[in-house]
């Protein structure tokens, strides 16, 4: 029966303590076909997929493969019945080598070897290397490997591209379509609408726990996406304002700083960061931007180079010093609360991180924090019980609102974000952009770490562009265009480089 | 899938009401008390004369509940300056040589300074007592932030050397002259704590006082004030608190030399409170029972407080048992053993709940 679909759900339903996370979700997905699961962040997208891999069971409706009702009640069944996942968060074993990793606790169920898996999808992975050396994008192979291996025909990708530069996307892409090749039948779940309309062949709109709608790729477009997942239609264009140039806020001038076994993170990074003024940092996940933005706040020492805030030397302060001086950070790293907010404490503790030594006296008021929080749940609109729900339980687009509402509300000179977006939606996204164009306004210098070029072109006045620790160029938005930035990105240089200016 | 089938299932709770959690516990404390019971039938007792007989021993007359009362005076205490570390998620297990140090600097003023007039020679005891407790406890968290060292085993290990040092004072410079075996000297009068009526049980010694105020003191230590504010951030994400600019080692070293402080004057009250002298057995395995009491009070003061009133009088209880039944008093051990297992068990069923799926509307 050749249409029976791969993958069918039928009126799947799981709700968390009063929270209907998926409602009666209807959903099939065809063997060689990609379907996309498009959805604001907390529309249900991560909870069906943990449905469909034995993490969650649903709390009523039915999974049908191949025609045929199963319960999936651990990964082992999913895997047992053909699912592979590929986690948002990756789920290896950091000490162990990708080899290790993919046969571990496998026996018997591995249908492929790692070599033939290798060969046949053409992913390049090094199956010796331990993952704790590799980067994200080889960590990603190495999971997909893993669900390969072990003979998945039907596979889940949890925001795949989130992590990855153009040209791993693309890598990626072109995996993918190897695999629909071979009959595989491919959920792809992201935020961006661009990778929707690319690769895939149905598009599945989530919105708060509904399915909203299954289209044919073909037969929309971006707007009536965005419209249908967000329930309005939303400007897309990232709006630029030009201001006239402000004095020099930040100045970086020679800045390396190397790892605990002397590597090189960055080196000898130049540039001048002007009020009112947003400087956009691009490059390749790993590149530097992470040192970068820790020693000039502080966190890390630079091994050589100074930074000057208005003029005054603050490299070797503490933490604290730079804080002090206007220099704040609003760093979502990779693990959205590894650094920058507490998990347990609820939005005001999180909020007093910054200020509370601020206050005189021995005791700690919360009156302030309180009221902060209450406003900025407001005017963020974060998707909260209360002020005081752990940050923990919001989900990764609210938590990115607190992060960055605390920082913006410490009234800084110098801002730097990095990722800010990362995981958010668009409705979200645009949040965050028209609290840091406000900022911008307020003659506040933005040093915006970022990934989505078309945003970075679309949102900065400048950026600077790294690769592997060094600048490879610092060029105009208006005048770049997104090949040179790729191009600046992956090192490559060209006699006819004018041409992309 | 067959009409009618119920999946068991494991979900996650959300927020749960105080209420429940302290009926689960209290459900699973009858559960271990029911196990205890069990295994006392094993032994050939009736479960429920024991049990009676244990109740009578910890709290059977005024003079019991004041000697239960006088067991769970080091006990809270102790607990609560490791529950200072705890909550940073620093894992002092070294009460024991804490208790010790603060023991061994209290008499040294004990034995020589005792021409002091009493107050003022108690209160150098107690603050000498809280000093010499707090900078051992200094040691493991100074190698800690220096050489990122292991606090546990450190901690542990430092409890070894301290004891051996007691034995040696006792063997050597310190030891009785009048005594016929190897033992210290008792304190004089001034250096033993002076006693106030507790309601209902008559005259205690002071320390109930110096534990209902430290409860409430790190209460608000811990919930209202910057330093507490700073343990709970470095204990929950170390990496945030560096990155928000807080000192993290000198939260670290500062909050370890309270807790350990509080351990010492735990042993500072030991010694001259019920023990009058220098003993080896002045910290009594109190070090390691604070563990598993601040577990039970899931890091709560008052939890503290309760929870060591119930150890106390288990093991008064059980030595009551002891004489009675000839049962040996290790059954303490394993009753505390058993609840343990069963109210740390009954956590899982406050953060997760088992669920069956219901049937599918057709």
């Amino acid at each position: 029966m050749p249409d029976t679909p791969a993958i069918e759900l039928v009126r799947l339903t799981k709700c968390f303590d009063s929270v209907t996370a998926c409602d009666c979700i209807d959903l099939d997905v065809r063997r060689g076909e990609i379907l996309a699961l498009l959805g604001e962040n907390g529309s249900g997208k991560t909870t069906l997929t943990n449905m469909l891999s034995g993490i969650y069971q649903p709390d009523s409706g039915r999974i049908l493969l191949d025609g045929k009702p199963v319960s999936i009640r651990s990964p082992r069944d999913a895997i047992r019945l053909g699912i592979g996942m590929i986690h948002q968060h990756f789920k290896l074993v950091e000490v162990l080598t990708a080899r290790e990793n993919i046969l571990l606790g496998q026996s018997g169920l591995v249908s492929m070897k790692p070599e033939d898996a290798v060969r046949a999808f053409q992913i390049s992975v090094d199956l010796d290397k331990k993952i704790y050396d590799m980067s994200v994008s080889e960590k990603q192979a190495v999971e997909i490997l893993k669900v390969l291996c072990r003979g998945a025909d039907k596979l889940i990708l949890d925001e795949p591209t989130a992590v990855l530069t153009p040209q791993e996307i693309q890598a990626l892409f072109d995996t993918l379509r190897q695999m629909r090749r071979e009959g595989k039948a491919i959920i792809i779940i992201t935020h961006k609408l661009e990778e929707v309309m690319e690769v895939s062949d149905r598009v599945t709109v989530l919105r708060k726990g509904v399915n909203v709608g299954t289209v044919n790729t073909s037969e929309t477009n971006r707007f009536s996406l965005t419209e249908r997942m967000v329930g309005k239609q939303i400007d897309l264009d990232v709006k630029r304002e030009t201001l006239p140039p402000g004095q020099t806020l930040l100045k970086v001038q020679g800045l390396s700083a190397h790892d605990e076994s002397g590597r090189a993170l960055i080196e000898d990074i130049n540039f001048d960061l002007k009020a009112g003024e947003i400087l956009g940092v691009a490059g390749v996940a790993g590149s530097g931007q992470k040192a970068l933005c820790e020693t000039i706040t502080g966190l890390e020492k630079p091994t050589s180079g100074k930074v000057f805030m208005q003029g005054r030397q603050i490299s070797g302060l503490s933490p604290r010093e730079i804080i002090r001086a206007g220099v704040s950070m609003a760093f979502i790293p990779e693990d959205r609360l590894g650094m920058g907010l507490v998990g347990g404490m609820d939005i005001p503790d999180n909020l007093l991180l910054k200020t509370y030594r601020d206050q005189k006296g021995f005791f700690l008021s919360r009156k302030q924090a309180r009221a902060e929080a209450e406003g900025m749940v407001r005017r963020l609109r974060i998707v909260t019980p209360g002020i005081h729900a752990k940050i923990r339980k919001l989900s990764g687009g609210n938590v990115q609102k607190v992060l960055l509402g605390r920082e913006i509300n410490l009234n800084p000179k110098v801002l730097i974000t990095a990722y800010p977006v990362r995981g958010l939606d668009i409705g979200a996204s645009m949040t965050i952009y028209d609290m840091l164009n406000e900022q911008k306004r307020n003659g506040v210098g933005i040093l915006f770490v970022g990934e989505d070029l078309d945003v970075l072109l679309g949102l900065c006045d400048r950026i600077l562009v790294l690769c592997a620790g060094r600048v490879s160029a610092i060029v105009e938005s208006q005048f770049a265009t997104k090949a040179l930035l790729g191009m600046k990105m992956t090192g490559l240089t060209t006699d006819k480089e004018d041409d992309y200016a | 899938m067959p009409k009618g089938w119920a999946l068991p299932h494991i979900v996650q709770r959300g927020e749960v009401k105080p209420a429940l959690i302290w009926a689960y516990r209290a459900l699973a404390v009858a559960f271990a008390l029911a196990m205890g019971g069990v295994f006392l039938a094993f032994l050939g007792y009736s479960p429920f004369n024991v049990y009676g007989t244990m109740l009578r021993g910890a709290l059977g007359s005024a003079g019991m509940q004041k000697e239960t009362l006088k067991l769970t005076i080091p006990l809270a205490l102790t607990a609560l300056g490791v529950l200072l570390a705890f909550k940073m998620r620093f894992w002092n297990i070294g009460a024991e040589g804490q208790i010790a140090a603060g023991a061994i600097a209290a008499s040294y003023f004990a034995y020589f300074q005792s021409h002091l007039p009493s107050g003022l020679l108690l209160s150098l005891m107690a603050v000498s007592g809280f000093v010499a407790g707090g900078l051992w406890g200094l040691v493991p968290a100074w190698f800690k932030t220096r050489f990122g060292t292991n606090e546990t085993l450190f901690t542990l290990m430092l409890n070894y050397i301290i004891f051996h040092f007691i034995t040696y004072l006792r063997e050597g410079p310190w030891r009785d002259p009048g005594g016929g075996f190897a033992a210290t000297p008792r304190f004089p009068k001034q250096a033993r704590l002076p006693e106030l009526p507790f309601p209902f049980v008559g005259n205690l010694h002071i320390g109930w006082i110096v534990v209902l105020v430290m409860v409430i003191g790190i209460f608000i230590y811990l919930r209202y004030t910057k330093q507490g504010y700073e343990i709970t951030v470095v204990g929950e994400n170390e990496r945030t608190a560096r990155y928000a600019g807080m000192p993290v080692k000198r939260v670290i070293l500062r909050t370890m030399f309270l807790s350990a402080g509080i351990c010492g004057l735990a042993g500072m009250l030991q010694v001259a409170g019920p023990d009058r002298q220098l003993t080896d057995a002045v910290a009594g395995g109190r070090g390691f029972t604070a563990v598993s009491v601040v577990w039970l009070a899931r890091l709560s003061p008052a939890g503290v407080l309760a929870v060591s009133f119930l150890f106390a009088a288990l093991q008064k209880g059980c030595s009551m048992m002891q004489t009675e039944y000839r049962i040996p008093a290790s059954m303490s051990d394993i009753l505390q053993g058993i609840i343990l297992f069963c109210v740390l068990g009954a956590e899982f069923f406050l953060q997760y709940r088992v669920m069956f799926r219901k049937k599918v509307a057709a």
